[in-house]
């Protein structure tokens, strides 16, 4: 009852790799929020599969704190999206390239 | 020969799940509707889950559905629909970032995926399906060793709260309609 522990990191590099890709490209400011919560989750994968790979349980805690940490950023994240919406009338993030309005 | 179905058929669901969960990234960068995207990460994060069930992980693949699922993407589905947040608009700057964008991160995802085949030492095998991390293991470790970044943690998320509320109120006096709504 064996997977190498590779495929595992694979799996999550290219989720990982979707997440900058859709960093990069998306022009929605909630979508490129989106892609970094992929990116998060990607790494959280890693984690589990090492934790499994050595026994080690800290492994499986700090995805845990990952979780709490990333449940934080996205209710300030999203707080501040409404905020920016509201002064520009805009999601995109080309038209966000000003500090003053 | 018990042994070896078993091996195949958690190879066939680590398959099964990770290739729902490859494609739901990728719709999530084809789709141009917010909403749409959004509908896809929850795909993600659900065979991500079944992923952590695979690799043992009862407690997290629980929260995983919970959290991540359910409460964080809850919060996105109703900002997309609060903010009535329509189809992408395409600008020269999005043509640039598509133009950059994918070489340079098929160049990082080369890097990447060399260093993980390259390394001899990480292609070690994962036993699997024994749920060696039943949640009292994690409480004791969670309470015992972690218990200060626990609090520090805890801290956190009053301070992400109260900033949530700030910036998400609207502001005195220059809000239109501030009246209206009460």
């Amino acid at each position: 009852m064996e997977i190498p522990l590779s495929y595992y990191l694979l799996l999550s590099g290219i989720l990982f790799v979707c997440g900058v890709l859709g960093f990069l490209i998306k022009r929605n400011i909630i979508t490129i929020f989106m892609s970094i919560e992929l990116m998060l989750n990607g790494v959280n994968l890693s984690f589990v599969a090492f934790a499994a790979h050595w026994h080690a349980l800290s492994g499986q805690v700090f995805v845990f704190f990952v979780m709490v940490v990333a449940a934080a950023e996205a209710a300030v994240g999203l707080a501040i999206i409404i905020a920016v919406y509201r002064t520009r009338e805009t999601l995109n993030v080309d038209r966000v390239n000003l500090l003053k309005l | 020969m018990a042994e070896s179905y078993q091996t195949m058929l958690h190879l066939i669901l680590f398959l099964f799940f990770g290739t729902i969960c490859v494609a739901g990234a990728i719709n999530l960068l084809a789709q141009s509707h917010p909403i749409n995207s959004a509908l896809s990460l929850i795909v993600v994060m659900g065979s991500l889950a079944a992923e952590y069930l695979l690799l043992g992980a009862e407690f997290l693949a629980a929260v995983q559905v919970i959290v991540y699922a359910g409460a964080i993407m809850v919060l996105f589905v109703i900002t997309i629909m609060l903010l009535n947040a329509g189809a992408e608009e395409r600008t020269p700057g999005s043509r640039v970032a598509i133009l950059l964008g994918i070489p340079g991160v098929l160049i990082g995802a080369v890097l990447v995926a060399w260093t993980l085949v390259g390394r001899s030492s990480t292609t070690q095998s994962v036993s699997i399906g024994a749920l060696w991390g039943s949640p009292k293991d994690i409480a004791r470790l969670l309470f015992h060793d972690f218990l200060l970044p626990f609090e520090v943690t805890s801290v956190l998320i009053l301070i992400a709260i109260m900033g949530a509320v700030v910036l998400a109120s609207r502001p005195e006096g220059s809000a239109r309609g501030a009246r209206k709504d009460g």
